[in-house]
């Protein structure tokens, strides 16, 4: 690892102070993904500020009958709580579904949406990457591609984000809570909250300098039937080829959000009405763009969708 | 302008106290060091092994505040004031924990590298069930049992590359039966 100081922040606003004094520096919270990249060098802050301490680690209704999440609660402890494993469960499938158990112990529910967008050329600081160094070229095209991105990609980048947690917070509709220097506060639709790669996969989020996430907000439950179903090289512990995160709800209404196609989680509403899985399928994949090696994931997209609707109809 | 240290200028060095199988240590460390490292280099704690250092085998797997974790992925200034569990703090060799005899009785190794991660791994795996938590192998969410399938998927994060697998699903299972975990 590169030389850096630290500190530990004891309030949001001491976070987000010396977030703004200390230019190349980061938040850290769990850990897991940007010690592992420190040690590649692929993440070299200068200083890291432990925001652990911030109180952010309950979940709480919200005002509007939903759930408040906060930014440092775990993945275990998020998939474990008894509202999310009742109301929310197609977030506790998610969340049990990605890593490790050790891994979610750590992981804190803000990391997990942070954690970088990544492709193994990203990981091979010998091989050309956008997003590590920008305008370096996009190894990954023309390579090996099998697992990568086939919906919203551009010629700089093909990375898929690797959340299981963020495809349901997609389908629920969550609501991430930020704020930033001088007291500042907004509120961010998932659907907003990560960017498609365009011309700077580099920048994965719409956060700004010095911006942290104090919480997650799930709206009120709406019910029904909660799926998530992960297709995956390995049994466990592997990153989706494709997984669906689906709620069908009590009012008849359908909700699909997608992993692993995309540099985001990726949800087309309008073919949500659709009356098949083949045809919800054909225009959630409308515009995409597969090489030889992940082609596969376009019938994988679908058969999966297929599935689910059959364990919906078991469900019921 | 920012502050990050020059090689020629001297590494930050922090004050940090770590609880360890019940004993107090005071360190003063450079922030770079991980977990792992604090226990294996600094207070000589050598049964934690580093695998990968990356997160992806568990051989470093440590209990801290009763939850497992991979003592690589994470900073030794990081843990001020935790207790923290290694295999040196699960038992001794005139004592073994339930589960290092376990591993003992159904030979859960050949090498024995990744056996301190596995150990304290399936230690608190099996609070974990006991506590309630459910995984991805759990067909009902708000009861989870103890099965084969459940201790696989929960052991993921804990590889063998011997492949001493099922001797170690057998020896998890004698301690889940000893402990009544519902099946």
């Amino acid at each position: 690892m590169k030389a850096f100081t630290y500190q530990r922040a004891r309030s949001i606003d001491e976070a987000v102070e010396a977030a703004s004094t200390h230019p190349g520096s980061k938040f850290i919270a769990g850990g897991t993904n940007l010690l592992d990249l420190m040690k590649l060098q692929i993440e070299t802050p200068s200083h890291l500020i432990d925001v652990n301490h911030l109180g952010l680690d309950r979940i709480e209704p919200s005002a509007d009958g939903g759930l408040k999440i906060g930014a440092l609660v775990r993945n275990t402890d998020l998939a474990a709580d008894r509202r999310v494993r009742s109301d929310y469960r197609v977030l506790s499938r998610a969340l049990l579904a990605g890593a490790s158990g050790q891994l979610r112990n750590k992981a804190t529910t803000a990391g997990n949406l942070l954690q970088r967008t990544r492709c193994p050329y990203f990981y091979d600081t010998n091989l050309p990457c956008n997003k590590r160094r920008s305008g370096s070229g996009c190894a990954a095209i023309g390579g090996y591609s099998r697992n990568l991105a086939i919906m919203g990609v551009s010629d700089a980048c093909i990375a898929t984000h690797p959340s299981d947690m963020a495809i349901a917070l997609r389908a629920l509709d969550a609501v991430v809570e930020v704020a930033g220097p001088g007291g500042a506060a907004r509120r961010i639709p998932i659907a907003e909250f990560h960017r498609l790669p365009g011309d700077t996969p580099d920048i994965e989020t719409d956060l700004g300098a010095g911006e942290i996430i104090t919480g997650v907000v799930l709206p009120k439950p709406i019910g029904g039937r909660h799926i998530y179903r992960k297709v995956r090289d390995r049994t466990s512990y592997a990153f989706a080829s494709v997984s669906v995160a689906a709620i069908f709800a009590g009012d008849g209404s359908r909700r699909f959000a997608f992993g692993g196609l995309a540099h985001k989680p990726w949800r087309v509403e309008a073919a949500e009405g659709e009356g098949t899985a083949d045809r919800i399928a054909e225009a959630v994949l409308a515009g995409a763009r597969t090489t030889e090696d992940n082609d596969y994931k376009r019938p994988l997209t679908e058969r999966t969708l297929k599935a689910v609707f059959g364990e919906a109809e078991v469900q019921a | 302008m920012n502050d990050v240290a020059a090689p020629s200028q001297p590494q930050q060095q922090l004050s940090v106290t770590l609880n360890v199988n019940g004993k107090r240590f005071d360190l003063h460390l450079d922030p770079r060091v991980t977990l792992l490292d604090a226990l294996r280099e600094h207070l000589q704690l050598t049964g934690s092994k580093k695998g990968c250092d990356h997160g992806q085998c568990g051989a470093c797997t440590v209990i801290i505040e009763g939850r497992r974790i991979n003592s690589c992925l994470t900073l030794a200034v990081m843990h001020d004031g935790e207790e923290i569990v290694t295999i040196e703090g699960l038992g001794s060799p005139e004592s073994l924990h339930p589960m290092q005899a376990a591993f003992v009785k159904h030979d859960g190794y050949q090498c024995g590298y990744c056996t301190p991660g596995q150990i304290c791994s399936a230690v608190a795996m099996l609070d974990e069930l006991k506590s309630g938590i459910p995984s991805h192998a759990s067909t009902d969410l708000s009861n989870p049992s103890f099965s084969e399938a459940e201790v696989k998927e929960r052991m993921s994060g804990n590889l063998c590359r011997c492949g001493a697998y099922s001797n170690i699903m057998d020896a998890i299972a004698e301690v889940a039966k000893g402990e009544g975990l519902p099946a």
